[in-house]
């Protein structure tokens, strides 16, 4: 069965539509989930009322983003089968074992341990109840493990043949499709991609209540914790970044090329496109602003190095070049960015004045969904930049879609849009509101709470 | 030896269909029944009563779907395109009641309206799960790897029918998983619920089982020949004497009694579709052996499974024990 026309792009416009609203979620709860972690931890160390009170103002937080992550979740493990049917046929030989185990590994480690972290302090007491929320913290690393994994297979297939059937089945060690090829340099980049966008939120966070009370204890602490982070591992992530570029050369050239805006070979030294809009009809780029040679260098290394383009790459085979050069390009300059208020922090913190420059954090305010928006780019440069396959050079996208009439795939889409709309940008919504309260001196506990109708207990006996 | 696994493979799924049934029917079942408890104190009692392990609970749906496309690829690709209509309206309707568990916390201007999402959702998800099971038994047109039907084939009396008795089935186990973690009004409430849900369950399996085999010629030589016959004979007594004592037991005796009569009569029904479904995953046309993934990747995840599920069935059976009694006003604090 091969797609054509409405009902694949329909088929596509959806899954980019229901992941790219999943993927906000993991990314925000993989890093607040490890930032409490090292809050109860800090709290059970030094005893600091201020660290258990953060830990109560973000755990508020972290529920109504895990709740949203899941939920938004589930619907990911059934897209496959209802809108991609022939892929999961052919690849689920594969790609299904690496997501059952991240549902063994992590999804139930997550959720089986998230009540007690919630809601279970007082019954189980302090020790535990830290485990429970390093069980969470360490539920939501490996989900993220094997969901790259699976992914990163089909970016760069390992240890596969076809059977009769036609599907793509193991040969030899599942070492070698975990470990295929993209997989360790993706992991690494994904990871301190969602450490960082937490940190920009937390930061954003602390820095909006500084901006009011520059006495706040908790939004020292929080703004403080946040910066560090920012400053130390943004150019880290700039750093896997490049290699993840380098290993995608070499496995992925096209997607580079796309990338890059080069739709021409170059014999000695390839520009670096700053700008420009590129012509995917005429095969050109438009209004160029470039750097000479300094694609070579970063790509080989070596100034006067020859670079291929898409010329020597066949038509049909091209990923959608506009998309992939734009999104990589606000995913680097907001990487930049982001290394930039990490250097004016520790500016700042050099100077005494973390906590008193009050354009240090404006700038945080602005640059508080700076993470999110970075993620979703990366994320549209990678997955965009599979294109036209499903599984790299193995499975054609339409080769892959479901025998669903147009009809069915509209009314469904039509459904996802209203009804993710509604429940998330409400979700959004109240995650701003308990942003905007300032962290107190005496956080309550998550809900559900002490019903008052029935006489209130007023802070419930925090121990 | 593959066989072997693919049969260990199939228990596998139907547990963990089995576990999520248990475990997210009686959730999904407060749900159904929410705004019929009063604002305030009772709504929020019935919420506290789940609100701690309700996504443990939804995880078992998320390792059927995953588990199905790892051990029955060619099942999950061939049912998912044909349910397409009631697994999306599923979807969707899960979406609204999980985003609600913490919505309505956040927001009490809106609560009424998250409470009403809450409940339609739950009974959105509930009924699509009971016609994804009707459509599923009455047969999915196959050809070559890939369904062949049309996007209403789903959508008959049969199916309609299965819907509506998981909305009753779920709304007795949520009753009753409130008799047993409940005291004072909602308990009372609870009690009466399911006093009238139990004759609308026992109507229902009763509807459902008459119906089942003239579906199919295949089903029919099940439950009419030797040794079907046998369990023909002995499942409407069994189901009517657990269900005798459960009506008597929604109005005076120990509070746990009703979860567990009502989760036996889950496990019968289970029981009876895994009779007239076995060896096929899809009745007629695809048999557990026609749809299951190569060696290799059985035996991996296997491996996983055998270490893992212990393990979680350990530490889920512990965050149960550790909110364990009954749920007060006060909730968890």
């Amino acid at each position: 069965m091969t797609g054509t026309g409405t009902a694949l792009t329909l088929a596509r416009a959806q899954f980019a539509f229901t992941i790219s609203f999943h993927f906000i979620f993991p990314a925000f709860s993989i890093g607040l989930a490890s930032y409490l972690a090292v809050l109860e931890a800090l709290w059970l160390k030094t005893g600091k009322p201020v660290y258990d009170n953060l830990f109560r103002y973000w755990i508020k937080i972290f529920a109504i983003v895990f709740g949203m992550g899941v939920v938004s979740g589930i619907v990911m493990s059934y897209q496959f089968g209802t809108n991609w049917a022939v892929f999961s046929d052919k690849a689920g030989p594969i790609i299904g074992p690496l997501m059952a185990y991240e549902v063994l590994s992590a999804f139930f480690l997550e959720a089986g341990f998230l009540g007690v972290m919630l809601f279970g302090i007082n019954k189980v007491g302090k020790r535990l109840h830290f485990l429970a929320t390093c069980m969470v913290a360490a539920g939501t690393l490996l989900s993220a493990t094997w969901i790259l994994a699976a992914n990163s297979w089909m970016q760069t297939p390992a240890g596969w043949m076809t059977n009769a059937a036609g599907q793509f089945v193991p040969q030899g060690s599942w070492l070698t499709i975990i470990w295929n090829p993209s997989f360790p340099y993706r992991f690494v980049h994904t990871v301190i991609a969602a450490y960082l966008t937490t940190s920009l939120a937390v930061g954003a966070v602390g820095a909006w209540h500084l901006l009011r009370d520059r006495n706040n204890a908790g939004a020292r602490t929080m703004f403080s914790m946040a910066m560090w982070m920012a400053a130390l591992v943004a150019p880290i992530q700039i750093l896997a970044g490049d290699t993840q570029g380098l290993n995608t050369q070499e496995y992925q050239p096209a997607k580079v090329m796309a990338m890059e805006g080069h739709f021409d070979s170059y014999a000695a030294g390839a520009p670096l496109v700053l700008f420009g809009i590129p012509d995917e009809t005429n095969r050109r780029m438009t209004y160029s602003v470039e750097i000479p040679k300094l694609s070579s260098l970063i790509l080989a290394h070596d100034w006067n190095a020859p670079l291929a383009g898409l010329d020597t790459i066949a038509r049909r085979d091209w990923p959608p070049v506009a998309i992939i050069f734009w999104s990589f390009r606000v995913m680097v300059g907001l990487g930049l960015a982001i290394l930039g208020l990490g250097v004016l922090s520790l500016l700042a913190r050099v100077r005494g004045k973390l906590y008193e420059w009050s354009v240090l954090h404006r700038l945080a305010v602005t640059m508080g969904p700076a993470g999110f928006i970075a993620v979703i780019a990366g994320w549209v440069t990678t997955e965009v930049g599979r294109q036209p396959f499903t599984v790299y050079h193995a499975l054609r996208t339409a080769d892959s879609v479901s025998p669903i009439a147009t009809p069915a795939v509209t009314g469904s889409l039509l459904a996802f849009v209203v009804v993710y709309f509604a429940c998330f940008v409400s979700g959004a919504i109240y995650i701003l509101k308990l942003m905007a309260k300032p962290p107190s001196a005496h956080e309550a506990p998550p809900e559900p709470k002490p019903i008052h109708a029935a006489g209130i207990t007023p802070a419930a006996g925090l121990k | 030896m593959h066989a072997n696994l693919t049969v260990v493979w199939a228990g596998i799924i139907v547990f963990a269909v089995a576990m999520y049934v248990v475990m997210d029917g009686f959730d999904l079942g407060i749900g159904i029944l929410f705004t019929r408890f009063d604002v305030g104190v009772e709504r929020d009692t019935a919420m506290n009563a789940i609100a701690p392990v309700w996504d443990g609970n939804e995880t078992w749906l998320i390792l059927g779907g995953g588990g199905l496309m790892a051990a029955f690829p060619l099942a999950y690709a061939v049912v998912l395109p044909a349910l397409y209509a009631p697994i999306i309206a599923m979807l969707l309707g899960l979406v609204f009641r999980g985003v609600a568990f913490e919505f309505r916390w956040r927001d009490p201007n809106h609560r009424a309206r998250w409470d009403s999402g809450f409940c339609l959702g739950s009974i959105v998800a509930t009924f699509a799960q009971g016609v994804t099971l009707g459509a599923l038994l009455q047969g999915i047109k196959i050809s070559g790897r890939a369904y062949a039907g049309g996007y209403w084939d789903w959508l008959t009396p049969f199916s309609v029918l299965t819907g509506t008795s998981l909305v009753v089935g779920y709304a007795l186990l949520g009753a009753c998983w409130l008799i047993w973690k409940t005291s004072d009004l909602v308990h009372v409430e609870a009690r009466r619920f399911a006093a009238v849900l139990t004759p609308g369950l026992l109507a229902a399996i009763a509807a459902v089982s008459i119906y089942t085999p003239f579906l199919s010629n295949k089903f029919y030589a099940t439950w009419f020949t030797w040794p079907g016959v046998c369990a023909l004979a002995a499942m409407p007594v069994a189901v009517a004497a657990i269900g005798f004592a459960l009506y008597r037991h929604t109005g005076q005796g120990r509070d746990y009694v009703p979860f567990v009569l009502t989760l036996s009569l889950f496990g019968l029904s289970l029981l009876g579709l895994a009779i007239s479904m076995w060896p096929d995953v899809i009745p007629g046309r695809l048999s557990v052996w026609d749809a299951a993934a190569p060696r290799s990747s059985q035996i991996f995840m296997l491996v996983g499974a055998s270490v893992l599920m212990p393990l979680i069935l350990a530490y889920t059976a512990w965050a149960y024990w550790v909110f364990r009694g009954k749920v007060a006003h006060e909730g968890y604090h």
